[in-house]
């Protein structure tokens, strides 16, 4: 009976910390420190605002973000921008808007409450312009795919020469990370690439970071008040539950029997 | 209900309650004598009614901004995880809350399976609990439906085309199910419509297992009927109330750990991804859950007959109060049914386990052999226990520590013991 108590624990434990789904991958991430994790985690203000750099000036080519407005980028818990900034942001984007009194559509300067501008029109064009390949949309990236964070992180660096075994074609790279380990995207940062606005050297790794915490935010932007929250409800549990054991144990200290 | 002699000591609650004993329905619910023996194993009903309320509240409002549209599903949701104050929350609870739920659930039914509290004269109570667990996963496989994701899409066809297995009629049924030839926009309202009823369903099947568990009174750890009320019981309030609410704050700390800390963990990543018909994910895999019945299912090489032994495996449950043949309820007095009981947990857990995994090679042998061990528990072990297990003695009473000899011997000391037990009580 002991000893099928002990293989059961252990089960149980392998079972539980195992993640019941399958990862393809044999490489581990790459490591990196995310500010963002843990019970206290936060977002690092300055890698969201260079994040936002990275995905303007790299990934919006070919990657919409269609659940984000540019009011976000001003608000609390995100890159939080100064409202003028984010305005500004704003207006360098013209929108289609309409039908006018004249039944015309027409193009404005995009304002806060606007989505941010997708690069193609649809998916098809989007596909037509990328040999086939839909760049996914990346509002939610960060929480469709496995590993997350690190696995963004990875495969951004992950770009490699191919071993002589895998043949590959034309607009195809190979990725360590990636499932199958071919890509479509060719590898999007290379050193200097951009120039950081605050001056921050733009190393590969640097832009990397930047844009994985970005789009940690984008997937999850009230990270910041659930950790803050989760924090004072689990205390306020805590603390209730030790109240009620107390008054349970008064209570049934009337009773002979233990519970 | 054995208490119909309570008159309410106001005159308008007199007047009140002779119209509709509301009154004399509370007293009863606070009076109510609960063995005094019960463990924490116990306080899972009470989890599970806080669980089914919570899935309610935050549901109602989920629904308010939620939009049952393949166009606009996934960007509703999206709306409420950005945009609808506090909707995070209200969702992470959502979803969270029904894998709680469940795991409330599968603790609740494992009690009872370990103290025998499906056996004679708790039968009823036992067969609700069957149908309310079904339901439970009607209402969320279909609520898993509705965000829209490749999950979403790609398990409900799967699962919707299970009944395309039935002979002659099947093809019919799954477009009926569906609303068109594939799963779309017409099978997610109908989805979502159906989400939304069922958890009334269960709420009145709940009302039902209450009142049938209250006929005969709790079942214990020790598993004897014991007088009510007795030494041996409790009134329900304050007593069982107070250690129902300290079990639901611990359980509630997990809860919360999960919802704040962790809430996508046991969710699949590729449900953030709005459904695409024309992409297959790479492994279409349910809620953890339901992986047990999933591996089952994949372990029989024919379409019918896995899906047949998939609903034969909790088909079966109703009819364990019969095929249990020992008369004897709890697992503490039952040695070697304690050691199958276990097996049979490990058996879930590798079923649940293989679940997750390619139906191939290593998996799938093991997922077969734990199939057939689990038919094998209901349908050869049990009956065969109940006539060749040699069972340890059983006390009298809940007071009486656990007796040498037979029961005849004991009786006199059980009685002076009572006597000496009501004296100390005054």
């Amino acid at each position: 009976m002991k000893k099928l108590k002990r293989i059961f624990i252990i089960f149980l434990s392998v079972y539980l910390f195992q993640n019941h789904s399958i990862s393809a991958e044999t490489e581990p991430y790459l490591e990196t420190e995310w500010t963002f994790k843990g019970l206290f985690g936060k977002f690092d203000r300055a890698s969201l605002q260079r994040g936002y750099q990275v995905y303007t000036e790299v990934c919006a080519a070919c990657h919409s973000m269609q659940y984000l407005s540019y009011r976000n980028l001003a608000e609390q818990g995100g890159p939080e921008f100064t409202v003028e900034q984010a305005k500004a942001i704003a207006a360098s984007f013209e929108v289609l808007d309409g039908p006018n009194s004249d039944g015309e559509m027409f193009t404005r300067p995009a304002k806060l409450s606007d989505k941010f501008v997708k690069p193609y029109e649809n998916v098809e064009a989007s596909k037509a312009a990328n040999g086939g390949a839909y760049p996914p949309d990346m509002s939610v990236l960060a929480k469709a795919r496995m590993g997350g964070a690190d696995y963004i992180y990875s495969l951004l660096l992950g770009y490699d020469e191919p071993p002589e075994d895998i043949k590959l074609d034309d607009g195809v790279y190979y990725n360590k990370y990636m499932y199958g380990n071919k890509i479509k995207m060719s590898a999007p940062l290379s050193d200097g690439l951009i120039e950081y606005s605050d001056g921050t050297e733009a190393t590969k790794e640097q832009m990397a970071k930047d844009i994985t915490t970005f789009l940690m935010w984008s997937a999850e932007p009230h990270l910041e008040t659930r950790h803050k929250t989760g924090f004072r409800v689990i205390v306020y549990l805590i603390i209730l539950s030790i109240l009620v054991y107390m008054t349970m144990k008064k209570i049934w200290s009337r009773v002979e029997t233990k519970i | 209900m054995s208490d119909s002699n309570y008159t309410p000591k106001s005159k308008v609650g007199k007047w009140f309650n002779d119209r509709l004993p509301l009154l004399t329905l509370a007293n009863h619910l606070t009076d109510y004598p609960t063995p005094k023996n019960l463990n924490y194993w116990w306080t899972f009903g009470g989890i599970l009614t806080f669980c089914l309320l919570t899935q309610i509240v935050t549901g109602l409002v989920l629904a308010m901004h939620y939009i049952a549209d393949t166009k606009l599903a996934f960007a509703s949701v999206e709306h409420i995880m950005r945009d609808v104050n506090y909707g995070w929350l209200i969702r992470y609870v959502h979803a969270n809350g029904a894998s709680m739920f469940f795991l409330a659930v599968y603790i609740h039914i494992f009690r009872s399976l370990f103290y025998g509290s499906y056996k004679s004269p708790r039968e009823i109570i036992w067969i609700l609990g069957i149908i309310i667990y079904l339901l439970m996963m009607a209402a969320a496989f279909m609520g898993y439906v509705l965000p829209w994701g490749q999950m979403s899409y790609w398990g409900a066809t799967v699962i919707t085309n299970l009944f395309s297995a039935i002979p002659l009629i099947g093809e019919g049924i799954t477009t009926w199910l569906w609303g068109g030839y594939s799963v779309d926009n017409p099978t997610l309202t109908r989805f979502f419509t159906l989400h939304y009823l069922i958890p009334f369903l269960i709420l009145g099947l709940v009302v039902l297992h209450i009142w049938a568990l209250h006929v005969p009174g709790n079942n214990n750890p020790v598993g004897i009927e014991i007088k009510k009320p007795s030494n041996d019981t409790v009134p329900f309030h304050p007593y069982i109330v107070i250690k129902d609410a300290f079990a639901l704050l611990l359980f509630s700390i997990i809860f919360a750990f999960f919802v704040f800390y962790a809430p996508n963990i046991l969710g699949h990543a590729d449900n953030y991804i709005e459904a695409n018909p024309l992409v297959t994910p790479a492994h279409i895999v349910p809620e953890w859950y339901l992986l047990p019945f999933y591996a089952i299912l994949r372990s029989v090489p024919d379409k019918l007959m896995g899906v047949i032994a998939m609903f034969s495996a909790i088909l079966i449950l109703v009819v364990l109060p019969w095929l249990d043949t020992s008369k004897v309820r709890s697992a503490v007095f039952r040695p070697i049914y304690k050691q199958f009981y276990w097996i049979l947990v490990l058996d879930v857990l590798v079923l649940g386990y293989v679940g997750a995994m390619p139906a191939e090679g290593l998996y799938l042998l093991i997922a077969r052999v734990a199939t057939a061990y689990y038919f094998a528990h209901f349908l050869i072990v049990l009956p065969v226990l109940g006539w060749v297990e040699k069972t340890n003695p059983i006390p009298l009473s809940i007071s009486e520590p656990v007796l040498a000899g037979s029961a005849m011997a004991t009786r006199g000391v059980r009685e002076e013991k009572i006597e000496v037990n009501l004296k100390s009580l005054g």
